[in-house]
């Protein structure tokens, strides 16, 4: 039998805490949509997001009302598009990007995910045309994400690629700068990118998924902040211990959400991503957890043995709550989402350096960053190499999500809006990388012993 | 299918006679209650079987939310697995 600090204790995280499930993503696989003709393909593409995810924004936010808990986000995933393209006779796939906004607009969802090629060894023609359609793609459409998956522990780094997304970052923020580059916003570059990853902008349905399936995305930093309030000064093994523990709650969470959508929607239930997702909200925010641990500011000294330990913790707890855990799992650190990380970066204390530095220990990577306008697509290529490499070396996923806001200059701020939120530009090296940049080739994998 | 419902608000007479009246219209059955008033505020927890409930229980979740706005309340209706799902293992 429930008892009533139980029954009080969840509505209070509920309510005063932010905890809710940030997104049911249903990944639907579009491999039988390929067709020589680019209006047949799309009809298909069409076709099939429209009737497989017809009742997904129903079911949501009727799970949402029955169980009193949020679900903030209804998305959909699909097969990368340069796959299904392949066969289509055609330069360019942004009408197979405008099909998939119109279909994330039928059904409803705020975002659909997979207009991606996965290049970390080598590009097919078909990746070359889905990577160089990203720019007008991400002009044409509103809902549309895409990613390109340029390395990996087991094929190196793809540097070709490397260097084409420094530039097609640089021409979306351009095509789209009358809204500070928001183009860049749903453009993510990996190293090690899943298959099964809930959350965007990353996500896309991988090839090693079923035909339609359905991953949950839960939340909770405001959650893990609150529960750490009563251990102050406590050693770390207390902390770890509470942070296990809360995780383990937000997580069964999302397994019960999906499991009952799932049921619902006659789809399999795919996996429970374990990601703290912070938003622009205050108390909401994974900066804010660094620094209930007893840093000044996060990015100060500390911070990076701090995230380490939330993110593993964070991993721990979730995962005797689920029964399958997948998709990205661990502490993002966006700096635009998260209020926390919008002021330590204002104050000059979070650079991105020190970022990178984070990056190592937790998913994903360097992300929502803001830099200035006149940023070379050679710097960030080379940032793009950086954060690549440790996704590589240290078999994690990595990725960037950069913004080189036109026109705007450090100290300035980007304006994203909604749950992207707003971040303050952020000072870049001024020495150019131009020759190591324009070497291409690949970087061989790296051996996977003799660690050290 | 069982679910808890949530009173909160300042006490005054006829909040359980009210709400267990909205319950039976809608073939809500009490299972258990529990119920205290703390400096002035009335708080009251019931677990209720919703199986034989005439409407769907996102309707009965809105209905619910309307009476206790009516009334100056919250009254919160939620699914007991989320409960069960957060504290037991």
């Amino acid at each position: 039998m429930l008892n009533y600090n139980e029954i009080l204790a969840t509505q209070d995280m509920i309510q005063k805490r932010h905890l809710d499930i940030r997104t049911i993503t249903m990944g639907i696989s579009l491999l039988d949509c390929c067709d020589v003709d680019l209006n047949v393909c799309c009809a298909k593409i069409y076709k099939k997001i429209t009737q497989r995810a017809r009742d997904l924004v129903k079911t949501g936010e009727e799970i949402e009302k029955e169980f009193g808990i949020p679900i903030v986000n209804k998305r959909i995933s699909v097969t990368p598009i340069s796959l299904v393209a392949a066969a289509c006779q055609t330069d360019s796939y942004v009408e197979i990007a405008k099909t998939l906004d119109a279909a994330a607009k039928t059904c409803g969802v705020n975002f659909i995910g997979g207009f991606s090629a996965l290049v970390q060894k080598g590009c097919t023609d078909s990746d070359w045309k889905l990577i160089r359609s990203i720019p007008e793609a991400m002009k044409a459409t509103e809902r549309v994400c895409a990613s390109v998956n340029v390395g990996s522990t087991r094929a190196g780094i793809n540097m070709d690629a490397v260097a084409e997304m420094g530039r097609i970052v640089k021409k979306t923020a351009e095509l789209t700068a009358d809204n500070d580059g928001l183009g860049c916003a749903k453009l993510v570059v990996f190293a090690n990118a899943v298959e099964d990853n809930p959350f965007m902008a990353g996500a896309f349905h991988g090839v090693g998924e079923p035909e339609c399936v359905l991953n949950v995305g839960v939340s909770g930093p405001g959650v893990v902040y609150h529960a750490l309030q009563s251990v102050k000064g406590q050693p770390f093994d207390v902390v770890a211990e509470t942070i296990k523990k809360t995780a383990f709650q937000v997580t069964r969470m999302g397994q019960l959400v999906g499991r009952e959508a799932s049921k619902r929607l006659g789809v399999p239930f795919g996996i429970v991503d374990l990601s703290l997702a912070p938003t622009p909200a205050v108390g909401d925010s994974v900066a804010r957890i660094l620094e209930e641990i007893g840093l000044a500011v996060c990015g100060t000294h500390g911070t990076t043995a701090a995230l380490a330990m939330l993110n593993d913790a964070v991993k721990k707890g979730g995962v005797m709550a689920s029964n399958h855990v997948g998709g990205l799992s661990g502490a993002f650190i966006p700096v635009s989402e998260d209020e926390g990380m919008i002021a330590a970066a204002e104050s000059g204390t979070l650079v991105l350096d020190k970022l990178e530095a984070m990056t190592c220990v937790c998913s994903v990577g360097l992300d929502m960053i803001a830099v200035p306008g006149d940023t070379s697509a050679a710097t960030i290529s080379a940032i793009i190499a950086d954060e690549a490499a440790i996704g590589m070396v240290n078999s994690k996923t990595t990725a960037v999500r950069i913004i080189p806001a036109p026109g705007k200059a450090v100290g300035d701020r980007v304006e994203m809006g909604g749950l992207l939120g707003s971040a303050p530009v952020m000072p870049v090296h001024d020495k150019g990388s131009e020759a190591f940049v324009a070497r291409g080739g690949r970087i061989p994998a790296p051996l996977q012993s003799l660690k050290n | 299918m069982k679910a808890v419902v949530t009173v909160v608000g300042r006490d005054r007479v006829g909040i359980i006679a009210n709400v267990c009246t909205a319950l039976a219209g809608f073939g809500v059955n009490v299972l258990d209650i529990n119920q205290t008033v703390m400096q002035g505020y009335f708080t009251m927890m019931m677990v209720v079987e919703v199986s034989m409930c005439n409407v769907p229980v996102a309707e009965l979740v809105t209905n619910m939310d309307a009476l206790g706005r009516e009334m100056g309340l919250s009254i919160r209706v939620q699914r007991e697995d989320i409960f069960e799902a957060m504290h037991r293992i």
